[in-house]
């Protein structure tokens, strides 16, 4: 009896140690899964920072990464529907299985945008459940951020603590930047911005932007030189000042259309890391956005400095 | 005051209401639908939670009674209703009210379903310096086998969870013959094991072998228009296909490693080498490589068709992914007692994607595939022309490399080369011989769901010289079609 104490004694900080293995479908998630696991999770993301979410090839090795995997965390909204589905039938994970404690779908409790009412790809591609870009509204973090914690406390009690811990502190600071991040920009509540996707309906709904003005003429068809033009003159109209850009995208028919109407192309991304100096995380990353549209906007750098407390 | 407040209120209320009026009427209408949709999706997933948390509530009641101990909570009976902007009031509950934000609460979802379906369809068109591709150019069976027009693949295609434990996917492929008349072809129809311990998987019903790198893909998938060359020589105008059960085992290495093990019937023509009674010749007899074949039921487990593979996959930087295979099919053959046949094949797969790609491009991928065949062919002595038992080798591989040079356009080049040891019946037989074939190709997708590919095919062959052929195809998918693996 007492040699079975001093044994489990011994154990007790490999135990303590043993860290919970997360893969995260996108960089934004593992971001948040970060936040609120700390050094008590080790997180693997799938997809690069600066890659197209829609178009990831369904490498062996992630079939390796989530056949090892403790949690899944996912969007939940199909962005991921073209590459996760064959990767986890060959990573034969049962903690992974649909509806089990390790399948985090973060996409609970989202209010969805653009759902749409019939399917029709002559619409273009678009997404059955709505636009999968939700978080690019950073209340909806606070959502996805309390999905994972919840997820974590199920698999690690004994960590559970922590994850609140961390959960309480990451919407604290949430609360403190979205506000500072909507006082930033609400001297330009209702300017246009042109992107090249229809990615940012959440982004534009949480502050009081347009953005709905696409070099894609449909969700997934290229620009023709017919669309650009009618952008270009809509955008003269509505003088239009801000052009978004993903990393992965070809800046060149951005650029086209800067020249002819004097805007500025913003390089921006949904992931942390996916431009340069948002590598910190979810805050950095919204900062980063903020800061640089509201300078694109207008703003002067100072200004915009001044309100965001750099991290 | 109550009164005063209340008209204030009221004023406050009805300035807001004739704001929303000035708003479009569509737009105004466009709302009330999705606000109703909405309400009616949150109330039933509010009323579900009620009835879970009530009954979750009653249990604990039970147990604590049991236990001798006190209720200390009250039942979280309501839910917060939400306002205009959800995403607010979720993340505002998302902190100590009783209903949390990240309680499943989907609002109007669209399109839940059991399964994928989809419908593929690959067009053809083109023209051939051979009057009759299918005679000798074209032996694959959804080629392109006779000038002009042609449809040989339009696919059904099934896929989805069964229940926890297994997945089920079922193709069915009709294609139009040379006379118009439509041939049905259940392709595969298999049931896959979700849920075994140690990394295991199993695998059951009509499914392609998994041996080498283009056999268990469908046409759809392929870079090319046509079958490569030592594929149809070894495994037939269908692929290896067959009925039966496949274990597979992920490894516990560092990197990707599977290994996989199917067992077969091996009958028929598509298990081309193995039990395939052949095609009758004009007297009606059923040949395969000049012999007579003959029938045979099952003896033992010894004469079903075992088809082994290992593969591996090597993330050699960020951006280029290796994938290495071998396999092997072992199985008995028809055309004499005892006659066996081994085929053993090593595949390769290299891909490089930048880690800015866009939709997927720009892209370059290299796949190589050789096989080698070792066909005991029984004798045939009462035949027109008498056949002794001899081992026909064969062997042949090809190469291709595919380059998505900007969004949605990919240039192709294959090349190919087949060959064997001289056999006493090699001057008629169509399956055997040296032959090459060069094909450039582009291909553009006009869509994720459409696309259109010329092909040129310089062909080879020891019994019909040089052929030039050049193929279109157009493509298009309808529906959910299932994630397509590495």
């Amino acid at each position: 009896m007492k040699s079975l104490f001093t044994f489990l004694l011994c154990l007790a900080p490999f135990l303590a140690e043993a860290k919970l293995k997360v893969v995260a479908t996108t960089p934004d998630l593992g971001a948040l899964a970060r936040e609120i696991g700390g050094d008590k999770v080790e997180v693997t993301t799938l997809a690069r920072p600066t890659e197209d979410p829609h178009f990831v090839d369904a490498k062996p090795s992630f079939i390796v990464k989530l056949n090892r995997a403790d949690a899944l965390i996912e969007g939940g909204a199909e962005l991921e529907a073209g590459w996760l589905a064959s990767l986890l039938t060959g990573a034969r994970n049962p903690k992974l299985d649909a509806g089990g404690p390790g399948r985090v779908v973060c996409s609970r409790g989202i209010h969805f945008l653009d759902v749409p009412a019939t399917l029709d790809r002559a619409k273009g591609d678009i997404h059955a459940a709505g636009n999968p870009h939700y978080l690019l509204d950073p209340a909806n973090a606070k959502i996805v951020a309390g999905n994972i914690a919840e997820a974590f406390c199920a698999l690690d009690d004994g960590s559970c603590e922590i994850f609140r811990a961390n959960l309480k502190k990451f919407s604290s600071q949430l609360d403190v930047r979205l506000a500072e991040w909507l006082k930033l920009l609400a001297p330009f509540a209702g300017q246009r911005i042109l992107a090249y996707h229809d990615s940012w309906p959440y982004f534009a709904h949480r502050f009081g932007v347009k953005i709905d003005l696409f070099l894609e003429p449909k969700p997934g068809i290229p620009p023709s030189p017919a669309h650009l033009a009618e952008v270009i003159a809509r955008m003269k109209a509505e003088k239009v000042r801000v052009i978004f850009v993903e990393p992965y995208l070809n800046r060149r028919s951005a650029e086209t259309v800067a020249r002819n109407t004097g805007a500025t192309v913003l390089d921006v991304a949904h992931f942390p890391g996916g431009v340069k100096g948002t590598e910190g995380g979810y805050l950095q990353l919204f900062d980063h956005l903020v800061r640089s549209l509201a300078v694109a906007f207008g703003g002067t750098t100072a200004a915009a400095s001044q309100v965001v407390s750099p991290r | 005051m109550k009164t005063n407040n209340l008209i204030r209120w009221s004023a406050a209320l009805g300035v807001s209401v004739t704001l929303l009026q000035a708003q479009a009427t569509n737009e105004v209408e466009l709302i009330k639908r999705q606000l109703r949709q909405s309400q009616e999706a949150f109330e039933k997933a509010v009323e579900q939670h009620r009835q879970v948390i009530n009954g979750l509530f009653r249990r604990l009641e039970a147990v604590q009674a049991s236990q001798g101990g006190v209720v200390t909570a009250a039942p979280p009976a309501t839910a917060r209703l939400s306002g205009t902007s959800p995403a607010v009031s979720g993340a505002a509950a998302a902190g100590k009210s009783p209903w949390s934000a990240s309680q499943p609460i989907t609002l109007a979802r669209s399109g839940p379903a059991y399964m994928n379906i989809s419908f593929g369809a690959l067009v053809n068109a083109g023209w051939s310096t051979a009057s009759d591709p299918s005679a000798q150019l074209n032996l694959g069976d959804h080629d392109p086998i006779q000038r002009g027009f042609l449809l040989r693949n339009a696919e059904i295609a099934f896929d989805g969870a069964v229940d926890p434990y297994f997945k089920g996917a079922a193709n069915i492929v009709f294609k139009l013959d040379k006379d118009q008349g439509t041939g049905v072809e259940l392709e595969e129809v298999f049931l896959q094991s979700t849920s075994l311990p140690a990394n295991l998987q199993l695998k059951g019903g009509q499914f392609y072998a998994a041996f080498g790198r283009q056999n268990p893909q469908h046409p759809h998938a392929w870079g090319f228009v046509d079958q490569p060359l030592v594929l149809n020589r070894a495994f037939g105008p269908d692929g290896l296909r067959n009925i039966g059960g496949q274990l597979s085992w992920l490894a516990p290495t560092p990197f990707y490693s599977e290994l996989f093990l199917g067992v077969f019937n091996g009958q028929s023509g598509q298990a081309f080498s193995f039990r395939n009674p052949g095609e009758p010749d004009a007297a009606g007899v059923d040949r395969f490589h000049g012999r007579m074949t003959t029938h045979r039921e099952l003896r033992g487990p010894g004469d079903l068709l075992f088809v082994p593979r290992a593969a591996s996959s090597f993330e050699l930087t960020d951006q280029q992914t290796l994938v290495l295979g071998a396999s092997a099919a072992f199985g008995p053959n028809d055309t004499g007692p005892g006659r066996r046949t081994q085929i053993y094949g090593a595949d390769a797969y290299w891909k490089w994607k930048p880690a800015r790609a866009h939709g997927g491009f720009p892209f370059v991928s290299w796949q190589t595939e050789a096989l080698y065949r070792r066909f005991e062919a029984g004798e045939d002595l009462p035949a027109v022309m008498p056949l002794p038992a001899e081992t026909l080798r064969d062997y042949g591989f090809y190469s291709q490399v595919m380059w998505g040079f900007k969004p949605r356009w990919i240039a192709g080049l294959r090349g190919e080369y087949v060959t064997g040891s001289t056999g006493a019946f090699d001057a008629m037989d169509i399956f055997r011989g040296d032959r090459s074939r060069v094909s450039p190709n582009l291909t553009w997708l006009i869509s994720e769901f459409s696309k259109v590919r010329l092909q040129y095919n310089h062909d080879h062959g020891q019994y019909f010289g040089i052929a030039h052929s050049v193929w279109v195809q157009l493509e298009f998918s309808l529906g959910a079609h299932g994630a397509h693996p590495f």
